[in-house]
């Protein structure tokens, strides 16, 4: 548990910030999150979207649960964990349709299934419960942007290759095509998603040796 | 009937849970190392999978969307109660599990020695909540329809798991590149097979 005269932001507290992109990253360390994480990454529109719209239910919800850690009985605690992530989840959908509907017409189900993400309760029982509001907050702000990295670098490589746009714009030129080059379709597919991720986790853990399995 | 049929093969060919919508992906990469753990995972998922999704239609019907309280009083009619449902989920798919776990303690003992610590873990796993959801997207007309999707789902999901716990098992004494052992080659695996998967995708149904 942090000391109460740590300032706020104090080296440990950075630490928690950065960890999760790199080394503790959520999707190809802690294997958490993967569900709802692959089938929003075919466009790099939704991927962004579906990656803040995590970091605002894992923020918010850490620092309710680290808020609520003393009263919260153990028996119980998977329900109220369950009620708080669902009641953001609900807030972020009503925002979503009411701020960018195509976007959250596109995600589909998708944010629902937030409520099921596995990071949340992961880092709930993990974090939250054992520690202060404030780096509870920063461990949800790290492990989301660790999460949406991943989201990201992935829907980059599926939008560039598989529909030759990045971000919704056009950026392999038009006499590319004129000369036959032609989008990969397959990258649009769901099992390309699984196939990137597993070269991110061959790359990552071929420069971080401790990561690699026995 | 034929129609219940169709949709029964769709579920667990076409539309499969993992390799078309990755749902349930982190207990089933966590799960998958034996392929007789991964059989007790299978089953307990298509059980509550079973159930959780008529459940869920039945409230989504008469409860949550646009004048579904109509049948109470007419002046109900305009109440549109569908922001609830993913809390209402939610909490069905937690109290159903309690409550088969019970049951099954009750009535079947060895299966629940065998289904053991599965049945509570199911209660945060992507594909339960998945079911229920793309049940309400997709708008089918009757309970019956409902439940063939629920069990078609596990159907395609138990076929996943077993299918990849198997390969993991024989896997281990292949030669694979350090960075990639584990979770990297599960991951591209998984992909090869939705690929394999996708074959089915042309039959009209």
């Amino acid at each position: 548990m942090s000391n109460s005269k740590d300032s706020l932001f104090s080296a440990k507290n950075i630490k928690l910030l950065t960890t999760p992109l790199g080394k503790e990253n959520p999707i190809t360390v802690q294997v958490l999150g993967i569900c709802s994480a692959l089938a929003v990454t075919v466009k790099m529109q939704p991927a962004f979207v579906m990656a803040i719209s995590v970091m605002a239910v894992l923020a918010i919800g850490n620092v309710i649960i680290s808020l609520l850690r003393k009263t919260i009985a153990p028996r119980i605690r998977i329900i109220v964990q369950l009620v708080v992530i669902a009641s953001l989840v609900i807030l972020v959908d009503q925002v979503l349709k009411a701020f960018v509907y195509d976007i959250s017409k596109q995600l589909s189900v998708f944010v629902g299934l937030i409520i099921t993400n596995c990071i949340l309760m992961g880092r709930f029982e993990a974090f939250a419960m054992s520690n202060k509001a404030w780096p509870s907050f920063l461990d949800g702000i790290g492990n989301a942007a660790g999460y949406g990295l991943i989201l990201i670098i992935v829907a980059f490589f599926r939008e560039l290759l598989g529909s030759g746009t990045v971000w919704g714009y056009e950026v392999i030129p038009q006499f590319m095509y004129d000369i036959g080059y032609k989008n990969n379709g397959l990258m649009i597919l769901p099992p390309m998603a699984l196939i990137v991720i597993g070269i991110i986790i061959w790359i990552q853990r071929s420069r971080n040796k401790e990561l690699i399995e026995k | 009937m034929e129609n219940l049929i169709s949709i029964f093969v769709r579920s667990i060919f076409i539309d499969n849970m993992i390799f078309a919508y990755f749902l349930g992906m982190c207990s089933y990469l966590a799960v998958s190392r034996t392929v007789k753990t991964s059989i007790g995972l299978g089953v307990a998922v298509i059980f509550v999978l079973g159930i959780t999704v008529p459940v869920n239609y039945l409230i989504n019907k008469y409860l949550l969307v646009p004048g579904a309280l109509a049948w109470l009083s007419p002046s109900l009619a305009d109440v549109d109660l569908s922001f609830l449902s993913f809390i209402i989920f939610i909490a069905v798919i937690a109290s159903m599990v309690q409550l088969v776990e019970m049951v099954i303690e009750k009535f079947a003992p060895v299966l629940y020695t065998s289904l053991g610590i599965f049945l509570p873990l199911i209660a945060v796993n992507c594909a339960i909540l998945g079911g229920s959801l793309f049940m309400q997207e997709r708008e089918y007309a009757n309970v019956a329809e409902a439940t063939s999707f629920g069990l078609g789902s596990g159907v395609g999901w138990f076929l996943a798991i077993v299918g990849i716990a198997a390969i993991r098992e024989k896997i281990r004494y292949s030669q694979i590149p350090g960075p990639l052992k584990g979770l990297g080659i599960t991951f591209i695996i998984t992909g090869l097979m939705g690929l394999a998967f996708m074959s089915f995708m042309g039959i009209k149904l």
